[in-house]
């Protein structure tokens, strides 16, 4: 027998909150799981900042990585598995794709790819190729092996089935994040008949196709994906959090490049800082480690540093006012102005974060749109486009809805031991007197 | 505070106009590849790398009545004209932005075909693979665009040329 073939003695199965039980009984999946880097995600939250809004959301992205498995494989076990369009010589690339695209999260993933230029998607290819746990795993199977299961995620794979499997408009990662995200936070939008868009999904050469008896439970998915982007993802509360993480690591950064001499040696960061990470350094940076540098740096001297450390770790967030930057933006550099002569560096503590969220689109032939749409097989073996079928999709495709909100700290400007006329005009230009 | 906005308004002007939603993508990825500070996320799409993100501030630029977007009927499709408004010129009056010399690499660019640009900045996200495997890449991935060795290789010389004219200029 084969690694690649190798089952074990007995089937293992994690108890899980979302999916009842997660099942596990190739011996290469439970050898992934075990590997240190598959382990680290214990260490790293699904939703980063979230948890300072909904204070159920500490799930981490090992939690979802298992989810995502157990989907696809109830995909390719229960579902695909005999049917003419399903090569099961792919369900092992497919479920060890949808175990790892995840792999290269980082700690607050977002905040530290938009301030250090990271890509998580460039590290999940990085630990899956270069000399690690992972890699020896799945070398097992074969040299090329690694190789295949990084272009599924990365989607450069020729294999456009197993790739609409783990991303597409309608994948088990959203299936899965959805499910646990609301799950996690408590709220009650996110909720779908899932058991039933897995029963109506069918292989065919390059995509997955749903069903025309399914499209209902596709609209409800489509609708709760909506919900969760604007009640959760989107929550003001954890945007105003990660503005004040982003700009903890700004500042840090701009720190360490004035040669600031640190009470507590950023050690960890410094490869960051200097835009030279290695996997290696990356591995290892893990929310934990992020968090006890925060600790550390409510104690600085430096002001900044010190006010956004103690900001995020005591929940002391911006409070925020809406902003439409078409017509206010003359409004915010005249604010800037003021927020200087203040004595409160603009750069740091008035910003503008944008959120926009496009809950269903579809390539109209001809465009130079780049989504893969949902199609439908109806009984005839056509296959037809999800919003040409269903007049809600249809109501709700292409239409992005954008919220532009401005942050500021409120304590700050209403303080009026200083400063107080400027902080008064400030207060009127934000209409928050 | 909107930099980002800013750097594609600037990226526009110094083009002067841009056809076609395809090529803005590429060129903006093919800058950011040669070191300009574009912060857009792309993966790769149907078309070679492509950024949501990008599509998002274009949208929201257009919006802000600081680009103009003009869609125009192009045989059996639909093809997009961009350029600055008056009040996109004011707001990068207020809004300066430094990317030294962008404007020679852009016009270069906005120079060549959709099609080009296309194989151009394919070859560039996959840049870490050797030439041959990236020809395979190219061969079983873009098979319907249906690209040549020749085509290929002047991808990779177009590449070196930008990048003198990136490092020479900077």
């Amino acid at each position: 027998m084969s690694y690649a073939t190798e089952k074990l003695t007995e089937e293992k199965v994690f108890k899980d909150p979302v999916h009842r039980y997660i099942h596990v009984k190739d011996r290469l999946i439970w050898d992934l799981i075990g590997t240190k880097e598959f382990q680290r995600l214990r260490r790293i939250k699904q939703l980063g900042t979230t948890f300072l809004t909904f204070h159920g959301a500490e799930h981490s992205r090992f939690n979802h990585s298992l989810g995502v498995y157990e989907i696809v494989r109830r995909i390719v076990d229960d579902v695909f598995k005999g049917r003419p369009e399903w090569n099961d010589d792919d369900r092992l690339l497919t479920l060890c794709a949808a175990l790892l695209h995840d792999l290269g999260h980082g700690p607050f993933s977002h905040s530290f790819e938009k301030v250090f230029g990271l890509d998580h998607e460039n590290f999940t290819k990085k630990i899956i190729l270069s000399n690690t746990e992972v890699n020896q795993v799945l070398r097992r199977v074969s040299d090329n092996f690694p190789k295949r299961v990084e272009e599924v995620i990365a989607k450069t794979s020729k294999n456009k089935l197993v790739v609409s499997l783990i991303s597409s408009q309608i994948d088990a990662d959203r299936m899965d994040y959805l499910q646990r995200d609301a799950y996690f936070t408590g709220v009650s939008y996110g909720h779908f008949d899932m058991e039933r868009i897995l029963r109506v999904m069918r292989p065919r050469e390059d995509q997955v196709v749903i069903k025309q008896s399914g499209m209902h439970a596709v609209e409800d998915y489509i609708m709760s994906r909506y919900q969760m982007y604007w009640q959760v993802y989107f929550h003001p509360v954890t945007r105003s959090a990660e503005v004040i993480l982003t700009k903890i690591l700004h500042r840090a950064k701009a720190l360490y490049e004035e040669a600031y001499q640190f009470k507590q040696a950023p050690a960890h960061f410094y490869s960051l800082f200097k835009g030279e990470i290695t996997v290696d350094d990356y591995i290892h940076l893990d929310e934990s480690i992020v968090l006890y540098y925060f600790q550390m740096w409510q104690w600085e001297e430096d002001e900044i540093l010190s006010d956004l450390a103690q900001r995020f770790l005591d929940r002391h967030l911006f409070k925020y006012v809406e902003f439409d930057p078409a017509k206010e933006y003359k409004k915010l550099s005249e604010l800037s102005i003021l927020f200087l002569k203040a004595g409160i560096d603009p750069e740091y503590y008035l910003v503008v974060d944008s959120s926009s969220d496009l809950p269903y689109d579809f390539y109209r032939p001809g465009e130079e749109e780049e989504r893969l749409p949902i199609h439908l097989l109806s009984k005839n073996g056509e296959v037809r486009e999800l919003s040409r079928e269903s007049s809600i999709v249809d109501a709700i495709s292409g239409k992005r809805r954008t919220d532009h909100k401005l942050y500021y700290p409120a304590n700050l400007l209403h303080d009026e031991g200083q400063h107080k006329e400027i902080k008064k005009q400030i207060r009127k230009l934000l209409d928050i007197e | 505070m909107l930099k980002d906005h800013a750097k594609i308004i600037h990226a526009i002007a110094a083009s002067d106009e841009i056809v076609g939603r395809k090529k803005l993508q590429k060129m903006i990825y093919i800058a950011k590849k040669i070191n300009y500070p574009f912060h857009e996320k792309f993966a790769f799409h149907f078309y070679g790398p492509y950024s949501e993100e990008l599509t998002l501030r274009i949208e929201e630029l257009c919006n802000m009545g600081f680009l103009n977007e003009i869609k125009e009927k192009k045989g059996g499709y639909y093809q997009y004209r961009y350029t600055l408004t008056e009040s996109g010129t004011e707001f990068l009056e207020l809004n300066k932005v430094n990317m030294p010399h962008l404007k020679d690499c852009l016009v270069d660019m906005n120079g060549q075909s959709a099609r080009f640009l296309e194989l151009v900045s394919t070859v560039l996200y996959f840049e870490d693979l050797p030439k041959e495997e990236v020809k395979e890449k190219i061969f079983t991935l873009k098979s319907k665009q249906r690209y040549t060795e020749e085509e290929i290789n002047q991808a990779y010389y177009y590449i070196d040329t930008l990048n003198t004219k990136a490092a020479i200029l900077s």
